[in-house]
C-alpha cells in the first residue's frame, strides 16, 4: 500500500470525526501554540534588548568617579570627582586596546530657541563621542577638536530638542540656541535613537564641546572631570583587555596603595547585556518545559482516541486483512493516522501562537519574532509524539486475528 | 482432467478453549477443480465457516494440509497468507463488509490498493468491475445509498477486480430477499462461466441448485458429495416474471 493512499485514508478518517479529533488534539494545539507565542515574545525582546545596546555602542566601556563598592561611604559613584581630565589623554596613549575615548559631562539645562524653552540634558564631550557611542547625524555635522579647545560656542542637537523648539523634524542648522542664556550656534542635528535600553528618550539631548561646556555651563572645577569617560575598543574581546588595562592605569595614576579600593568604576555595557541574556535563557528553558509536559498529555490523549478508534474500526480491519493487509499495511495506516492527528494540532498550534503573537505585538506594541527553528521543532515534535504514542494501538490494530475481527459487532 | 485448484486433505481445526476443546473439523478432505462451483451445506455448527476460514487463508488448519493453486499454505504466516488472500482469492461475506461512507468504487479499489496497483489502473479496472456487476452508474454511491443486493454486487465486483482464481463466500444470500438471492447467483453463475472457481456456504436448499456440485457437511466431517447439472438463474428469474 502506497503512502500518498495511507496518508489519504487516515486524513479521511480523521475527517469523519472531525470534533473528535479536533478534542484530541486540543492538548497539543494549546501547548505548541503557547510556547510559540511565548518564544516569540522572548526572542522579540530579547532582539529589541540587543537592538538598544547596539544603539547605545556595544564595545564600550564606562568609567565613573567613585568606588562602587564603597559608594555607601563615600556617597554614591560620581559623587565627589575622582577622575582627573588628564587621564582621559592617558587612557589614549597609554593603553593598548583603548581605540577611542571621549569625556562626558552631563547637566541638566534650560535650552532657549525660537522663543520657545526646554529643559534637556545638555552634554559636554569631544568629537571621538559620536562615534563611540554610533551617533550619525540627520542635519549638518559633529564640532571638531578645535571647537573643543577654543571653547566654541556650537551645539548639536538632538531629534526631541529640535521637535520642541523648532518643530517636529526642522532643520534646526545655522539657528541660534540659548543654553542657560549663553548663546550657541547649532551646527548638526543628531539622527534619532529613540528609546534608549535603560528606558530614558535618548534624543533629548544637546551637545557642546567639553571646554564650552566647562567653561560656560558647568563653571567650578579644573584639575577634576564633573562626569564620566567614555572608551570604545574594536572586539568585545578588546573591550574585556581595555578594562583591565584601564583599571591599572587609573590605580596607578591615582596613587592608590594595595590595600585600597578603586576610587573609580569601569563597567561595560556587554556585560549588562549578557545579564539580560542569561535571563531568557532561563525562560526559553520553562518554556520547552512546558512544551515537552504538553506534548505528553496530548500523546496521552492521542493514544486514547486511537485505541478507541482501533476498537471502533475492528471490523474494517478485518476485512482489509482478508482482501489482503499485511500486518505491516496495518500498523503503518493507523500511526500515519496518530502522526497526522498530531502534526495537524501541531500546525494549529503554530497558527494559534502565530495569531496571539501578532496580536499581542499590534494590540500592544510589544515586539515580537517568529524563530523558523521553533517551527521547525514544534512540528517535528508532534509528528514524533503521533509516532510514539500511535504505535501501541497500531501494533494492536496489527495483530488482530482477521476471522474475530470480521466478525466483530 | 486438470489438476484440483483447491485441495484440501484431512483437514482438522481444534478450538482450544479453557477447559474444553470444540473439534470443528475431524479430518475433511475437498478437491475442486478450476471452473467448479460448489456450495457447502450442512446444519448449524457442523464446521462450515471454519472450513471456509481454513480454505480463505484466514485460519490455518491444526493439522492436514491444504494445497491452492499447487502450492501448500497451511503452514505460511501471516504476511504471506495475506499476500495469497489478495492474488489468488475472493471473498464475499454474509453482512457484504463494505467500508462506509465510502463510494462503491474506493471500495472496489481497496485490494488494488494492497496488491500495489497504481492510480490510474485502479479507478479503471474498479469501474469495468462495476461495470460487470450492473453498477456502472452507480459508482459515487455509498452503501448506506444501496440496496442489500447492490451492496452484495459491489462486494462481488471487490472480490473479482484483482483477477482471483477463486472466489469463496459465506452465506451470500444469507441477508437478501429470495429474488436479490437469485439475481447473484446469475451473477455467480456468469463469473463461473468465465472461469473462475466459486465455493460458498448456504442454509438454502434453493440456492444449492444454482451450483454444480453440493457437499454436505456434519460434525466436522463430509457426509455427502454430489455433482448435479445446475439450474440456470436467469431462467429461473424469467420465470418469476411470468409468475407475476
Ligand atoms: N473461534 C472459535 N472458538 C471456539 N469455537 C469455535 C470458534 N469458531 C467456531 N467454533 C466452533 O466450531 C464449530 C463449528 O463452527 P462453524 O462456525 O464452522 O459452524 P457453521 O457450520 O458455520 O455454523 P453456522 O451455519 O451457524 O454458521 C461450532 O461448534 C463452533 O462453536
Ligand atoms: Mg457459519
Amino acid at each position: 500500500m502506497n503512502l500518498f493512499s495511507t496518508f489519504r485514508v487516515a486524513v479521511l478518517a480523521l475527517l469523519l470525526n472531525k470534533m473528535r479529533s479536533f478534542l484530541t488534539v486540543l492538548g497539543i494545539i494549546i501547548g505548541v501554540g503557547s510556547v510559540i507565542a511565548m518564544v516569540a515574545i522572548g526572542e522579540g525582546a530579547k532582539a529589541e534588548v540587543q537592538r538598544a545596546f547596539d544603539k547605545m555602542g556595544t564595545n564600550l566601556l564606562v568609567i565613573r568617579s567613585g568606588s562602587a563598592q564603597t559608594s555607601g561611604v563615600r556617597g554614591g559613584a560620581g559623587s565627589q570627582p575622582t577622575l582627573l581630565w588628564t587621564d582621559v589623554d592617558a587612557i589614549r596613549k597609554e593603553t593598548l586596546y583603548v581605540t577611542k575615548v571621549a569625556p562626558s559631562l552631563r547637566q541638566s539645562v534650560q535650552i532657549l530657541g525660537e522663543g520657545k524653552n526646554w529643559t534637556t540634558s545638555a552634554e559636554g564631550t569631544t568629537p571621538e563621542y559620536f562615534e563611540i557611542r554610533n551617533w550619525t547625524f540627520q542635519y549638518g555635522g559633529p564640532f571638531n577638536e578645535q571647537d573643543v579647545s577654543t571653547k566654541a560656542k556650537v551645539a548639536v542637537l538632538g531629534g526631541t530638542v529640535v521637535d520642541n523648539l523648532f518643530g517636529n523634524g526642522a532643520d534646526a542648522v545655522g539657528s541660534t540656541v540659548r543654553i542657560n542664556n549663553v548663546p550657541f550656534e547649532v551646527i548638526g542635528v543628531l539622527a534619532r535613537k529613540g528609546q534608549a535600553a535603560t528606558g530614558q528618550d535618548a534624543d533629548d539631548v544637546v551637545m557642546v564641546p567639553a571646554g564650552t561646556f566647562a567653561a560656560k555651563v558647568q563653571g567650578g572645577l579644573r584639575q577634576y572631570l564633573g562626569g564620566s569617560i567614555y572608551v570604545g575598543a574594536a572586539t568585545p574581546d578588546d573591550t574585556r583587555r581595555a578594562q583591565a588595562e584601564i583599571t591599572q592605569l587609573l590605580r596607578a595614576r591615582h596613587k592608590l596603595r594595595d590595600d585600597e579600593a578603586d576610587d573609580f568604576t569601569v563597567s561595560s555595557l556587554a556585560e549588562a547585556a549578557s545579564a539580560r541574556q542569561e535571563g531568557t535563557e532561563t525562560m526559553t528553558r520553562l518554556l520547552a518545559g512546558i512544551a515537552l509536559v504538553s506534548l505528553l498529555v496530548g500523546g496521552i490523549g492521542i493514544m486514547n482516541i486511537m485505541l478507541v478508534s482501533v476498537t471502533e474500526r475492528t471490523r474494517e480491519i478485518g476485512l482489509r486483512m482478508a482482501i489482503g493487509a499485511r500486518p505491516g499495511d496495518i500498523l503503518i495506516q493507523f500511526v500515519i493516522e496518530a502522526v497526522v492527528l498530531a502534526s495537524v494540532g501541531g500546525l494549529l498550534g503554530v497558527g494559534l501562537g502565530f495569531g496571539v503573537a501578532t496580536y499581542l505585538s499590534s494590540e500592544f506594541g510589544w515586539a515580537t519574532k517568529i524563530d523558523p527553528q521553533i517551527v521547525a521543532l514544534a512540528l517535528g515534535s508532534s509528528a514524533l509524539v503521533g509516532i510514539g504514542f500511535g504505535l501501541y494501538p497500531a501494533h494492536k490494530a496489527s495483530r488482530l486475528d482477521p476471522i474475530q475481527a470480521l466478525r466483530y459487532e | 482432467m486438470s489438476e484440483p485448484i483447491l485441495e484440501a486433505t484431512d483437514l482438522v481445526k481444534t478450538y482450544k478453549m479453557e477447559d474444553v476443546e470444540v473439534r470443528a473439523l475431524r479430518g475433511v478432505s475437498l478437491a475442486v477443480r478450476p471452473g467448479e462451483f460448489v456450495s457447502i451445506m450442512g446444519t448449524s455448527g457442523s464446521g462450515k465457516s471454519t472450513m471456509m476460514n481454513i480454505l480463505g487463508c484466514l485460519d490455518r488448519p491444526t493439522s492436514g494440509s491444504y494445497k491452492l493453486a499447487g502450492s501448500e499454505v497451511s503452514k505460511l504466516g501471516r504476511g504471506d497468507l495475506a499476500t495469497v488472500r489478495n492474488k489468488v482469492l475472493g471473498f464475499v461475506f454474509q453482512s457484504f463488509n463494505l467500508l462506509a461512507r465510502t463510494s462503491a468504487q474506493e471500495n472496489v479499489e481497496l485490494p488494488m490498493v494492497y496488491a500495489g496497483v497504481g492510480a490510474a489502473e485502479r479507478h479503471e479496472r474498479a469501474i469495468a468491475s462495476l461495470e460487470k456487476v450492473g453498477l456502472g452508474k452507480r459508482l459515487d454511491h455509498t452503501p448506506a445509498q444501496l440496496s442489500g443486493g447492490q451492496q452484495q454486487r459491489v462486494a462481488i465486483a471487490r472480490a473479482i477486480v484483482n483477477r482471483p482464481k477463486v472466489i469463496l463466500a459465506d452465506e451470500p444470500t444469507g441477508n437478501l430477499d429470495s429474488r436479490t438471492s437469485i439475481e447473484i447467483m446469475a451473477l455467480f453463475q456468469e463469473l463461473g462461466r468465465s472461469g473462475i472457481t466459486i465455493v460458498l456456504v448456504t442454509h438454502e436448499p434453493d440456492i444449492a441448485e444454482f451450483t454444480n456440485r453440493v457437499v454436505m457437511m456434519r460434525d466436522g466431517k463430509v457426509l455427502s458429495d454430489v455433482t448435479q447439472t445446475p439450474v440456470d438463474a436467469r431462467e429461473a428469474l424469467a420465470n418469476l416474471k411470468e409468475g407475476e
